[in-house]
C-alpha cells in the first residue's frame, strides 16, 4: 500500500506514457489506393535492362529510380560487380532481377519491391527491410536481415553469423546452414533455418519464433524450445512452397525456439526510463 | 515452457472491457505494459478480405508479406492498429462492429492500416514534402 501511495506521489498515475497525441481523421472508404502517395506508377509488364559494370553505386541507384519514374515495373540489372549499397531505399512496388552478386548492405531499407539475386550477397543484406521479397540463390554474409521489420528475406544457400540480429518483424528463411548468434535480441517475426544452426541461437530473444530443420549447436540465453502447432505447420508449408524449398526432415519434425521471457525486465523500469527507451 | 497460449482461451474483448492491468507491477503503476496481442500469432489465410486480396495482387505478392506482423491491438480501451511509419496507434472507427475472434480482427486491422498509410491525409505525406532529399 505504501508503494502505491509513493507511486501516486511520484506522478506515475498521471504521467502520460503514450506520447503526444496527434489527431488525424480519414475515412476508410475514401479513394482506394494501394501504393504510397508519391510512389512511381510502374507497370510490371514494362521491362528494362541495364549493365551496371561501369556504373558507380550512386549511378546504379539513380538509374533504378529513373527507370521507375519512367514506369518500368520490371528491371534487370546485369554485372553489379559486388558493389556495396546497391538497390537501397526503394519504396515502390517493383520486380528487380539482379544477375550477379552484391557487396555489403545490399537492398537495405526497401519497402515493397520483389528482388531476385542470382549470385551471393555480402554483410547486412536487407538491413532494415520493411516490406517486399528478396530471394538470393547462393550464399549470404553475416548479419543477414539485420533489424528487418517486415517482408520475406530468403537465402537458398548458407549464411554467416548473426542472422536476423535485432529482428523486429518479417520472415527470414535460410535454405542451408547458418552461423552463431542467429536471432540475437530478436523481438518479433519468424526465422526459418532449414539446415544446422550455430551456437547461441536466439540469444536474449525478446519475442518472435525460430524454426530449425537441422541440428542446433547450442541455444542462447533465454531461448527455449516451443511446441509446433498446426497453424505453424500450415504457415511454413505455404511459405516454403512459395520459394521452392523443403524441410529436410519434414516440417513437423522441425524444432521451434521461442523466448523464455525470463529476461523481460521491462516491467521493472520506471515510467521515465521507459520513455527514454521508447 | 513459454510458448504462446492456445488460441481461444482468452476473452477476445479483454482489453476493451477492462483496464488491462494483470501483473502486480501493472497494478502498482496503474498502467498496462507491453503488447496487447500475441505477436507470434500467424495469420489464417482463409480469412483474407477482398481488399487485402486486391492489395497483394497489386504488389505482386503471394501472401500477406509484411502484414503478417500486423495485428489488432488495443489502446486506451479502444481497438487500434499500430502504424510503424508514424510510431503511433490508429484507432478503429467506433461504429465498426468487431468480429468475435482475433484472426478476423487482425484482417480488419491490416486493411485499415493500408488504407491509412496510402491516404493523402497520412502524416508521412507532410513529412515527405518537408524533408525529402531526392
Amino acid at each position: 500500500m505504501a508503494l502505491r501511495t509513493q507511486s501516486h506521489e511520484m506522478g506515475m498515475h498521471t504521467e502520460k506514457l503514450s506520447g503526444r497525441t496527434q489527431q488525424r481523421f480519414f475515412s476508410p472508404s475514401e479513394e482506394e489506393n494501394f501504393t504510397y502517395p508519391g510512389a512511381h506508377d510502374v507497370d510490371f509488364n514494362k521491362r528494362a535492362e541495364f549493365d551496371a559494370d561501369k556504373l558507380s553505386t550512386s549511378e546504379i541507384n539513380l538509374k533504378l529510380r529513373d527507370l521507375m519514374r519512367q514506369g518500368y515495373g520490371t528491371i534487370v540489372m546485369r554485372n553489379p560487380g559486388a558493389k556495396h549499397a546497391i538497390a537501397v531505399g526503394i519504396l515502390n512496388k517493383l520486380n528487380l532481377q539482379i544477375e550477379g552478386s552484391l557487396g555489403y548492405f545490399g537492398c537495405g531499407l526497401i519497402d515493397g519491391p520483389n528482388i531476385h539475386i542470382k549470385g551471393r550477397v555480402g554483410w547486412s543484406c536487407a538491413e532494415n527491410m520493411l516490406a517486399g521479397t528478396i530471394v538470393i540463390e547462393k550464399n549470404a554474409g553475416s548479419t543477414f536481415g539485420a533489424a528487418i521489420r517486415g517482408g520475406d528475406l530468403v537465402c537458398k544457400g548458407d549464411v554467416g553469423a548473426r542472422v536476423g540480429i535485432d529482428q523486429k518483424g518479417g520472415t527470414i528463411i535460410v535454405g542451408g546452414r547458418c552461423g552463431a548468434f542467429c536471432g540475437f535480441m530478436m523481438q518479433r517475426g519468424r526465422m526459418v533455418i532449414l539446415g544446422d544452426a550455430g551456437k547461441n541461437l536466439g540469444d536474449s530473444m525478446y519475442d518472435g519464433t525460430i524454426y530449425v530443420g537441422g541440428k542446433i549447436a547450442g541455444l542462447g540465453v533465454d531461448a527455449v524450445p516451443g511446441e509446433m502447432n498446426e497453424l505453424d505447420c500450415q504457415w511454413m508449408e505455404r511459405k516454403l512452397k512459395l520459394y521452392g524449398l523443403k524441410a529436410p526432415n519434414g516440417i513437423k519434425n522441425m524444432t521451434k525456439i521461442v523466448a523464455g521471457k525470463q529476461l523481460w525486465n521491462y516491467d521493472n523500469l520506471e515510467p521515465s526510463e521507459k520513455k527514454l527507451i521508447l | 515452457m513459454a510458448d504462446k497460449k492456445p488460441a481461444g482461451k482468452e476473452d477476445v474483448d479483454k482489453y476493451l472491457k477492462g483496464d488491462g492491468l494483470d501483473s502486480s507491477r501493472e497494478k502498482e503503476i496503474g498502467q498496462h505494459i507491453g503488447y496487447r496481442y500475441d505477436v507470434n500469432l500467424v495469420p489464417d489465410y482463409n480469412r483474407l478480405t477482398p481488399f487485402l486480396k486486391k492489395y497483394l495482387e497489386v504488389m505482386g505478392w503471394d501472401d500477406l508479406n509484411w502484414l503478417e506482423d500486423v495485428h489488432m491491438g488495443y489502446e486506451e480501451g479502444r481497438a487500434a492498429v499500430f502504424d510503424r511509419n508514424i510510431n503511433g496507434w490508429v484507432t478503429v472507427p467506433t461504429d465498426l462492429k468487431l468480429p468475435d475472434n482475433q484472426q478476423d480482427r487482425d484482417m480488419i486491422a491490416r486493411e485499415l492500416l493500408i488504407k491509412f498509410q496510402m491516404s493523402k491525409k497520412h502524416p508521412m505525406v507532410d513529412l515527405n514534402k518537408a524533408y525529402r532529399k531526392f
